[in-house]
């Protein structure tokens, strides 16, 4: 994208709070993954049983949970797991998908019959579902998380590639490109690609989104990474016990997690109304 | 007895944008005697659907404004409420649109709506108007009509939606339409025939027409007057033979030489140097001066005023009647002369 | 609309193939000696062998699959020995709280979404349109699981107004089934809501930009009758396309909201089945998960073929 090209998105951009929101949102969240070793006021594995539940206060800012650990540190910690899931599942996802759905879309044919059968085949389990199936072949841990996660989110690259691509192919470049004797793939990574390109980014925030939701769910669920990883999914399920006693162990890894999500979305809400073509008042 | 439907005054458009605000229609003018059929002719973009949206209100403000005064039968359109426009839209002044088959509701059958618009406006029972419906559309020439009114839009042809729309427009004998290029999406041949539908109708009807065109072929089919817009303004007004046979406004001129004549053979097709300026891009003066080839020094600086030529001619130009039309008025900049 | 019938159902046989044969494939990589799991720790080679064939695991893989199918169509899902139940037994017990979840959260959804969405556009651009589709965002975006211990907390707890657990059957005490329903369906009608709110939101935009509302507006029709009838019918049409794909995520959110609800549906059946090593009932449930989500999307293209006169008729 030219620096012309980029000034003008990133007006229009700019414009929608929600998406500035949004992008705010996961910059910070990077923020606090990558330098989680120097923000967090305490070590997020380090119980004390002098303070166990404690509710905030000066020292522990969001509180302890039941092992005595600081809430805010294991939070902060806690974003890590979530932003590495999310993003390296999403990457995954987004290079098989959008292959796929390029193969798919440009060749068509019986080529694009059957993969898109096989998507559709995918796509119809709920994903939670798939994924737990999925855990219970290859066990649980964050490795098979990604790859969980990785899996169910194929389908929906592979469908928005897909269907630009069949847009595409049909412009006149294209068969320009074609005809000028450049093999195929070069055609479909050098001309096709590019423009289908801005879809697959919206997605592409969507579905980190998605991706963090399913993730905290299987945590949730147990079939994350093991305690005492600090796992927002994981420090939901442990405060549900004391909810009443302790409401703060499950509120605020809660919260962190649905800011997250918040943001991430209205991120990918942003970006799909700034790169809308048809948007071009 | 000529009597004045519809007085157009000092009627402008404005548009807020994020870039500010953009005036496309710019002090237009001009009244609708009864029975007569008015050409709003110009390019895309200088204004003309614009204006005859104004007359029903059917632009969305904001972001638009609209200043000025549109007269029916003396009363102020503008400043009617809600419940008073309805009462006029589709009874008192009727209007068809230029895509028909996108213009009618995809999940209703066409009778359907046709019933809906004669129950909105004419007493009566249900079945009494069904049977008016039916009648409607055999009169604007759907075939069947009885059966095709149980058919939903999309099993309708270009023509025939076009044809159901003009029956929705006439269905409560209104005295004005207003046609926003009716035949632009149909073919010649089922335009021709739709043009034809409309005048037999107007005549029959007594019903005046305002015919918003860029095909001066259509214009010449069928107006008794012409209006000529450039850039948000009008340039020239007059009876339909003076358009075509002794245009003063340099634009108007260059319109008409654009038309192709069968009995001359030049080597070019003619044409007009230059394009219609954005509305964000406006010359100084007369906008249309630095395409005009007999424009002065004072044309760049002063926007003419619209004034009267003779009693049914009026002219946007600082040079109206000074200059006589060349000798074919089939030569423009650009065409080689034989 | 006949071909069009036809089509979806072919398609529909189609998925539910390949699904069938991903699930098959997924149990059958499930790491573990079944008959092991099942026979413990000691068993003499005759019993192994003998329980082997009983569960036709010394045949090949295809045939294994074939009658697998075989067995699923004709109702027989196989047996637990951990619950000395049938797997179909333990399945349709489960299916059932799971359907009424899922039918309340429908509704609770529904009774939300499309008011909101509505109000959005017609206010569009003013608080009526940000707080709606504010609250939109919200819904979808908090995590079921947590949304479910927050409402447990305030509503259940705290105020006492609701139960927090368990499930009835509506014909045994329907007060009381609808009261345990309240909380797990507003935890996920909300989330349902907050998809369905937004997209009706903009379709009702996209169709109150079209070319025919504005003929019927030229011709007399007034403000209400436009956006109540002339429009939402056409806007509903996609909207409903979208229920049925989100579909599956609802059911996803279903197995966390029961886990949180402690109801005894398919999706505890099925995590706790997996975390028990019994493939049979993690088998047959996530096979009728994908069937229930697949039939549901067939249902729904043939309403949307029904709304659509394009499709309906000719």
């Amino acid at each position: 994208m030219k620096p012309s090209e980029f000034a003008r998105f990133w007006r229009r951009f700019r414009r929608n709070k929600g998406a500035v929101f949004g992008l705010g949102v996961f910059v910070a969240i990077v923020v606090m993954a990558v330098c989680a070793g120097i923000i967090a006021p305490y070590n997020p594995l380090e119980q004390s049983y002098a303070h166990i539940m404690e509710g905030p206060s000066l020292d522990h800012w969001l509180g302890t949970d039941s092992f005595g650990r600081d809430m805010l540190s294991r939070i902060i910690y806690g974003a890590r797991i979530a932003l590495i899931v999310g993003i390296l599942a999403v990457l995954l996802a987004m290079v098989i998908g959008v292959t796929l759905g390029l193969i798919s879309g440009y060749y068509g044919g019986i080529i694009d019959t059957v993969i898109m059968r096989l998507m559709d085949g995918v796509f119809a389990f709920p994903i939670l579902i798939l994924a737990i199936a999925l855990m219970a072949v290859m066990g649980f841990g964050v490795r098979n998380v990604i790859i969980a996660v990785a899996v169910v989110s194929v389908a929906p690259f592979a469908r928005v590639t897909r269907g630009d691509v069949l847009a595409v192919r049909e412009e006149p470049y294209i068969e320009a490109a074609r005809l000028s004797g450049i093999s195929n793939t070069a055609v479909i990574f050098r001309h096709v690609l590019p423009n289908v390109l801005a879809p697959i980014i919206v997605q592409g925030a969507l579905r980190v989104s998605a991706a963090i939701i399913t993730e905290a769910g299987l945590s949730f669920l147990g079939l994350g990474p093991p305690p005492p990883t600090p796992v927002w999914g994981s420090m939901i399920a442990e405060g549900r016990n004391f909810i009443v006693m302790a409401p703060h162990i499950s509120t605020f890894p809660g919260i962190a997690l649905m800011i997250t999500v918040v943001g991430l979305n209205l991120l990918g809400d942003g970006l799909r109304d700034t790169l809308d073509p048809k948007l071009k008042l | 007895m000529t009597e004045t439907i519809l007085e157009v005054r000092n009627l402008s458009i404005d548009f807020d944008g994020d870039e500010g605000a953009v005036r496309a229609v710019d002090g237009v003018n001009f009244t609708i005697q009864r029975g007569e059929i008015l050409g709003l002719v110009g390019e895309s973009g200088a204004g003309k659907t614009l204006t005859s949206e104004a007359i029903l209100r059917l632009i969305r403000c904001p972001p638009g404004r609209i200043t000025g005064e549109i007269l029916y039968r003396g009363r102020n359109l503008l400043r009617l409420g809600e419940a008073e426009l309805a009462d006029i839209r589709g009874k008192e002044i009727a209007m068809i649109f230029q895509n028909p088959i996108p213009s009618l509701n995809p999940v209703f059958r066409v009778g359907e709506q046709l019933l809906e618009t004669l129950a909105l406006h004419l007493p009566g029972r249900r079945r009494t108007l069904r049977q008016k419906a039916i009648d409607l559309l055999t009169r604007v020439g759907i075939p069947s009509a009885e059966r095709r009114a149980e058919d939903y839009p999309h099993q309708f042809s270009g023509g025939m939606c076009q044809r159901a729309m003009i029956g929705m427009g006439i269905a409560c004998t209104p005295s004005l339409l207003v046609a926003d290029e009716p035949t632009t999406a149909l073919d010649v041949t089922i335009q021709a025939q739709i043009l034809a539908l409309i005048r037999r109708l107007a005549a029959e009807l007594g019903m005046a027409v305002l015919l918003v065109s860029h095909d001066l072929g259509i214009i010449s089919q069928m107006c008794h007057r012409v209006i000529v817009m450039y850039a948000g303004k009008i340039v020239e007004e007059a009876p339909m033979a003076t358009i075509f046979h002794a245009p003063e406004h340099p634009y108007t001129r260059g319109l008409m030489a654009c038309i192709p004549r069968l009995d001359d053979a030049p080597a070019r097709l003619g044409s007009i140097a230059g394009v219609m300026p954005g509305l964000r891009d406006l010359p100084s003066g007369c906008r249309f001066h630095p395409r005009c080839p007999i424009a002065e020094a004072r044309c760049a600086v002063e926007e003419p005023a619209s004034r009267p030529l003779t009693n049914s001619h009026r002219v946007a130009c600082h040079l109206a009647g000074k200059t006589s039309p060349p000798p074919r008025w089939a030569e423009a900049p650009g065409q080689d002369k034989d | 609309m006949a071909a069009f019938v036809l089509r979806r159902l072919g398609q529909t046989v189609i998925v539910l193939s390949i699904a069938s044969v991903i699930v098959f494939a997924l149990m059958r990589m499930i790491p573990g000696d079944p008959v092991q799991i099942i026979m413990g720790s000691e068993y003499s080679p005759e019993a192994e062998a003998q329980l082997r064939h009983q569960l036709g695991l010394d045949r090949s893989i295809m045939a294994q699959y074939v009658i697998w199918i075989g067995n699923v169509l004709r109702g027989e899902f196989g047996y637990s020995y951990l619950n000395h139940e049938r797997v179909s037994v333990l399945l349709w017990d489960a299916f059932l709280p799971t359907l009424f979840l899922v039918i309340g959260t429908t509704i609770v959804g529904l009774l939300i979404a499309l008011p909101s969405g509505i109000i959005a556009a017609i206010n569009k651009g003013t608080g009526w349109d940000y707080g709606s589709m504010g609250f939109a965002i919200v819904g979808y975006s908090m995590p079921s699981f947590w949304k479910g211990i927050i409402l447990i907390w305030i509503f259940g707890v705290y105020l006492g107004w609701f139960p927090t657990m368990g499930y009835v059957h509506p014909w045994d005490n329907l007060g009381e089934s609808l009261w345990k329903l309240t909380l797990p369906s507003i935890t996920l009608g909300t989330f349902f809501a907050g998809l369905v709110a937004r997209i009706t939101r903009s379709s009702l935009l996209e169709v109150l930009d079209q070319d025919f509302i504005k003929a019927a507006r030229a011709r007399g029709v007034r403000q209400a009758t436009l956006v109540y009838k002339h429009a939402l019918h056409n806007a509903l049409i996609p909207v409903v396309t979208v229920i049925g794909l989100q579909f599956g995520t609802l059911l996803g959110g279903a197995v966390l909201t029961e886990t949180v609800f402690t109801i005894p549906g398919m999706g505890r059946l099925t995590v706790a089945a997996i975390l028990n090593r019994e493939y049979q009932i993690v088998q047959g449930a996530v096979l009728l998960g994908v069937v229930f989500v697949v039939v549901v999307n067939l249902l729904v293209d043939l309403t949307y073929a029904f709304l659509n006169p394009k499709i309906r008729v000719q």
